[in-house]
This record gives structure tokens, sequence and C-alpha cells, in this order.
């Protein structure tokens, strides 16, 4: 048994397959940052810093012996409660397919939200710098007429270019600007969204989290998620109506290059 | 096109997919070399030849590590799995029937993504929308 303690919960092999098939595919939605940035792990749960390569220097031990300490990210861990009730896993035993666990939904929504806002804007209590805090770019603003979006975004590929960042580019949209490039046909009756992916060469993203939009490159090498346990889930307690599980999972996320990444704020639309 | 050996139309196939691909073709290429060399060295009876294959041999299992470690690094199951029965000495069936028992013994770190361990096993999305 490991420190998520699953076996001590009343949940018999179909039930655990059950819940994880109705929680994987919506992470795998929700998890924009992990479409754009490079993901390094798992390593373990008993992982606990990344290696940054640099040090401090601190007093020496006597006269004549230097001191050095060496750096480190640590890694957070973060984790979303959730109770379920015991008759809906019963049921998920006996085989029913069509599965009401909204308490788990929630959960994997709100540890998702909280994975990409840590990657693209930052967490500042667990000393995580996002990608908008750490682009040495200054941000390009958004059209209010999404028809114009891809001169903005063109206009960040080329600010990347000339910074000699290569791509192909990705693009993570807040859902709010997502939603309207998919709606949106161009002059001639061209989709906003494929046009969009040409200027990029890379994905557009639905990206929960972030605000605005982000465009970085995505040829490798420049963003790190470093995953020390992957989202798992865990056991807290039980009784006779309820069991209560988390999701859990540990990271640190380092921008290795400043220059990969451009921002675009969205113009703030003026009150009738 | 990445391989002749794709199985499934590439316009079917996600980027990482397709490197996952690449990396796997090549392991399986490093190690049918390991072993070609493995013969010729046997098979030679001039000594120096079978030294210089020994040697080329050997850089084979270099570069097959390194693919290994590329893919584990991508895969949260096969990660699991390398922690479970890589750099161990019991008997591998006996570490199979712990590491299914859920007895942890025969286990690395628990980073794993297996079923039971409790990681869903997402790990990179890099390359879908």
């Amino acid at each position: 048994m490991n420190h998520l303690l699953r076996e001590l919960a009343p949940i018999a092999d179909a039930g655990w397959e059950a819940i994880e098939q109705e929680i994987r595919p919506r992470l795998e939605t929700h998890l924009a940052a992990r479409k754009l940035v490079d993901f390094e792990g798992p390593l373990g749960w008993a992982h606990s810093a990344t290696a940054v390569g640099r040090t401090t220097s601190i007093a020496g031990p006597s006269p004549a012996v230097t001191g050095s300490q060496r750096r480190v990210l640590p890694l957070v861990e973060l984790r979303a409660d959730f109770v379920l009730k015991r008759s809906e896993i019963d049921d998920a035993e006996r085989g029913a397919r069509d599965l009401d666990l909204p308490g788990l939904e929630d959960a994997g929504r709100h540890l998702a939200l909280a994975e990409n806002t840590a990657v693209f804007h930052g967490y500042a209590a667990g000393h995580l710098q996002g990608i908008t805090e750490c682009t040495s770019h200054s941000p390009l603003t958004l059209s209010l007429d999404a028809e114009h979006y891809p001169t903005a975004v063109a206009e960040a590929v080329d600010v990347l270019r000339q910074a000699g960042i290569g791509g192909p580019y990705g693009l993570a949209l807040s859902p709010g600007l997502y939603t309207e490039i998919v709606h949106t046909a161009e002059h001639g009756g061209h989709l906003l969204l494929d046009h969009l992916r040409q200027i990029l060469g890379g994905q557009l993203v639905w990206a929960p989290g972030v605000e605005g939009g982000i465009v970085l490159s995505l040829r490798g090498g420049d963003f790190v998620f470093e995953s020390g346990q992957d989202i798992s889930i865990g056991y807290a307690w039980h009784d006779a109506e309820s069991v209560a599980l988390y999701l859990e999972e540990s990271f640190s996320f380092r921008v290795l290059e400043p220059d990969a990444s451009v921002a675009l704020r969205s113009k703030p639309k003026k009150s009738s | 096109m990445a391989s002749e050996g794709l199985h499934e139309a590439a316009n079917l196939l996600d980027e990482a997919t397709i490197d996952h691909h690449r990396a796997m073709t090549s392991l399986c290429e490093e190690l049918e070399a390991v072993d070609w060399y493995d013969q010729r060295v046997q098979a030679t009876s001039d000594s120096s030849l079978a030294a210089v294959l020994a040697h080329n041999r050997d850089e084979e299992k270099e570069h097959a590590s390194m693919t290994l470690e590329w893919l584990r690094r991508r895969d949260p199951v096969l990660d699991q799995h390398l922690r479970t029965y890589l750099f161990t000495t019991e008997a591998i069936t006996e570490i199979e029937v712990e590491a299914e028992a859920g007895s942890g013994s025969a286990s690395g770190s628990g980073a794993g993504a297996a079923s039971g361990s409790g990681s869903l096993g997402i790990g990179s999305l890099k390359g879908s929308e």
C-alpha cells in the first residue's frame, strides 16, 4: 500500500475502474498546459525538488574554506477533495454506465484549472513563475473584432521569430476567446480557427485558467513541467453513506527561455 | 513519412504518437544491431575484428538505453513497469506476483500509473488539442 491508502477504501476494482474512466477523459480535456509544454516524469511521490543547476553563496565554515548552497525548486502538491455516494459506486460495480459523480467532476475541473493557472500565470504561494510572468516580450492587444485576431497572432509569431525562437507555435486561449474563434468565419467563409492554425503551424488549445491568450513555441526545451506524482486518486475516509477521496499531484514548472512566449490581452469592452 | 512501419494512416495519428513510434522503431533497430554484432563477434576468427565489433555492439546498447529512457519519460505505464522490474535481484516472476498483490516490496518509488497504483496515467498531452 502506498500513501494514497486506496486499499482501505470500500471500493472494489470495478468501482475504481469506473471512477478512473469517468475522470480521465475530463481531465484530458481540461489540462491545457500539458498540451503545450514539455512534460517530464513522473518521478515519484518521493521526488521533492527540481535541480536548477545554480548555487547561492553562503558564509564559509572557516576563514580558509568558502561555502555555497545548491538552489532547488521545490515541488508543489495540489489536492482536490471530493465525496462520492457509496450507492453510486455500488451501481458502477453492477455495471451501470450512466454514472453521476458530480463531486469527482468538480474536483477534476478545479485541479486542472489550478495546474493550468500555475503554468500559464504562476502560483506565487508555491514559488512557481508562470509563462506570462516570465516572458521577455511586451503583451499584444487583441482587437475587439475576432476577425482581426489573425493580425495580433501573426504579430506575436513575428516577435518570436525576430527573437530567434523557432516554431511550430501554439496558442492557449481563454474559453471565451476560443468559443468566439470557433464561431467566427472570415470574409469568404474561411474558418478563423483554420486561418490561425496556418499562421501558428501548431494547435490552438482551449485553456481554462488562461486570461486572454498566449502564443508560445512548441519546439521543446523552453517550458518544463516536472511531474513528481502524476494526478492520482487517494482515499481519505468513509462512512455508511459516503466515501471521501481526493485527486492529488505534485509538480514544478520552469520557464527556461523567457523569449519563447508572447501574451495576448483582450481589449476591455466599452460598457454601453 | 515517419516510418514505413505505421499501421494506421498518418493523418489519424497525433504528433506524440508518431514520435513514440519513431522512438520505438529506433529502439528495435538498436537491439537488433546488438544481436547481429553479437553473432558476428562469435563467428569471426579474427580477434582484432571481434574487438571492433564488440566495441560497436556495446555502443548500440548505449543508444538503446538512451531511447528507452526517452520513452520512459513520456509513458507513465512503461515508467511504472520499469520501476517495478529493473535493478532488482529477486526472481522476476516473483516480483510480478508481489506487484500485483500490491505488497509494494518489489516496486520502485511508486511513481506508477498502472491501475491500482492510484495514478491516472495521464502524462504528457503535448500535440493534442
